[in-house]
């Protein structure tokens, strides 16, 4: 062992940890996913008009087969459409982390003097931001449908506020996903078995009371469904105060489980 | 002369793959310093923990004094990654990649755009910088990476295997601007599987097999001791090829050999030789039919330090990404 170059000029380390560090990078990082929603067509494409056609298929396709009790199909339907274009889109969070382990961008963003956490953080944070778009772009699609608020104002914003919750944090299960496998293929793959059956069964397109007895049990209480059920009472009507509470409690447990998971692949990932 | 990196022993698993065994090497400041190996050797993970990227399980490391496991933060402020498979964001432009990069390192705000400009206009690629990646070259995309490497000035610069997948002309332009950021007394720590690359621009040169370096000296050292200059005249028929064999057997003994209409002749003075050979030719009126000049590989090197062949050269790169 000899001599370490002392006399060589070393920049002080800045503190990647401070929290205002931590959100300007996270907003750098934001920024550069947002740009790719722009320039990928295929990528707007899959946020935006896939859930334009899943309204139109289940409002004029299905929607005539589907008898619920008390109110029209399309409010029936809005608010979990709205729920499911978020739980499809924040695959997306999965394939775009996959994509970056694989270029080696992850790698690059690993070696720099940058905050550790805003790699995720800021991904998540475009996906959110992707979400809110959507999340619009679905009232205004509703609307043209033939869908209507029946409630007031603070309880509809209150109702988009649990969508994109709910969206932010599948964002985590499917970081952790796309870090895990790695590449953007099998991130999709394995994000869709996952995801059908919340989505499916669930109270998001038909009322639960309509399923087999042995499925109502798992579909009366799962994310998707209890989230569905929320919005749908602040949006148009039915109760509330549980399927709410049960929404953010279930928002609460996957936070607290895959922000660690996925932060610790994070870490590992090459 | 002060060192900029110092390995000591260090050790890199994978479960039971065992990717680094003890490597030891020292670089010092303001020089090049190449890893040369075949896939699979060990070189990129050795410069996945120097960057900080993976954590050692045995042994030390240190950049610029900063130990790599105890303080990365402090590394990765000194540190500049180019790494083999130019990672930069194919949706953004050359100027957006750089700003983002300019932005997580943190450089003053009015600093951000001035840079990516500078770099882009360094790196000839100042036309594109407009234009989303993914629309760019190989070798462009290349230049862009090293470009990101450099934002933020680092003394040290990590560049795995810069040329690999580099058709011969954007191979050479990056030669070059590797070699200007040493004259501005940046320290290089190369990966490659060239010897030509390695001779090219290093200073010193380690040879690594197995996740231990096998070899460690100057490049010239390297080719004189372990390969030499392969000289393969072809000549029209047999009788001629006999009469080139008497003559290169009574000038170079025990170097040459023939092999039907064939002569070879290998040499460590390989430019020398060559025009002792084409004149003793003329001299004796003979006239060849093809001439090769080979100069040695990683493979001749190789096969004089361990016997074998440095396999397996063709594979995925993905194969080094998983396991190396």
């Amino acid at each position: 062992m000899t001599a370490i170059a002392q006399d060589i000029k070393i920049p002080r380390p800045p503190s990647e940890t401070s929290p205002a560090r931590v959100v300007q990078d996270a907003i750098a990082v934001a920024q550069r996913n947002l740009i790719a929603y722009r320039r990928v067509p295929q990528l707007m494409v899959f946020s935006t008009i896939q859930p334009v056609i899943f309204v139109l298929m289940f409002r004029y396709v299905f929607g005539g087969a589907i008898h619920v009790p008390g109110i029209p199909y399309v409010d029936f339907l809005m608010p979990g459409i709205m729920v499911q274009t978020v739980v499809f889109g924040s695959m997306g969070t999965g394939i775009g982390l996959a994509t970056d382990v694989q270029s080696g961008l992850l790698e690059r963003f690993r070696s720099l003097p940058m905050a550790r956490s805003a790699v995720l953080a800021g991904r998540t944070l475009a996906d959110l931001v992707r979400n809110v778009f959507v999340a619009f772009l679905m009232v205004v699609v509703g609307y043209a449908v033939g869908f209507r608020v029946q409630t007031n104002v603070p309880a509809f914003l209150f109702g988009i506020f649990l969508v994109l919750l709910f969206g932010y944090v599948l964002s985590w299960i499917f970081a952790t996903v796309g870090l895990l496998v790695g590449d953007p293929e099998t991130a999709q793959a394995a994000a869709f078995p996952l995801m059908a059956p919340l989505v499916f069964a669930s109270s998001a397109f038909v009322p639960v009371k309509s399923m087999p007895g042995w499925l109502q049990a798992f579909a009366s209480h799962q994310p998707v469904s209890v989230t569905a059920s929320a919005v749908r009472g602040l949006m148009v009507q039915g109760p509330v105060l549980s399927n709410a509470l049960q929404s953010i409690a279930w928002s609460a447990l996957i936070l607290l489980v895959f922000v660690p998971l996925a932060v610790s692949r994070y870490r590992r990932a090459v | 002369m002060t060192n900029a990196i110092v390995v000591e022993g260090l050790v890199k698993r994978f479960g039971t793959v065992v990717a680094l065994d003890g490597i030891d090497f020292e670089v010092p400041a303001g020089t090049v310093f190449g890893l040369l190996g075949p896939n699979g050797a060990g070189k990129t993970t050795a410069v996945r923990v120097l960057s900080t990227i993976l954590r050692p399980d045995g042994g030390r490391a240190e950049v610029l004094g900063h130990d790599v496991a105890r303080d990365p933060r402090s590394v990765r402020a000194v540190i500049g990654l180019a790494g083999q498979f130019a990672a930069v964001d194919p949706n953004l432009t050359g100027a957006e990649n750089l700003r983002l990069i300019a932005k997580l390192v943190h450089l003053r705000r009015g600093d951000v755009a001035p840079r990516a400009e500078e770099l882009l206009e360094r790196f000839g690629l100042a036309r594109a910088g407009g234009r989303p990646v993914r629309t760019y070259s190989g070798g462009m995309r290349r230049r862009l990476d090293l470009a990101a490497a450099l934002v933020h000035r680092p003394p040290v610069l990590f560049l795995d295997e810069p040329t690999t997948g580099l058709d011969l002309q954007g191979r050479s332009e990056l030669w070059e601007m590797i070699r200007t950021l040493v004259a501005d007394g940046t320290t290089v720590l190369l990966t490659t599987q060239y010897l030509e690359e390695a001779d090219r621009l290093a200073d010193r040169v380690a040879v690594v097999d197995g996740g231990t370096v096998i070899a460690n000296d100057t490049p010239e050292a390297l080719k004189t001791e372990l390969g030499s200059t392969v000289i393969e005249v072809g000549l029209p028929d047999e009788a001629a090829a006999v009469r080139a064999y008497d003559l290169l057997a009574r000038d170079f003994a025990g170097a040459a050999e023939r092999e039907g209409a064939t002569v070879r002749l290998k040499s460590h003075d390989g430019t020398h030789a060559l025009m002792d050979v084409l004149r003793a030719f003329d001299a004796d009126g003979l006239d060849p039919a093809t001439l090769t000049v080979r100069e040695p590989s990683l493979d001749d090197v190789f096969l004089r330090l361990t016997g074998r062949h440095a396999e397996p050269a063709p594979g995925p790169e993905s194969l080094e990404a998983g396991v190396a």
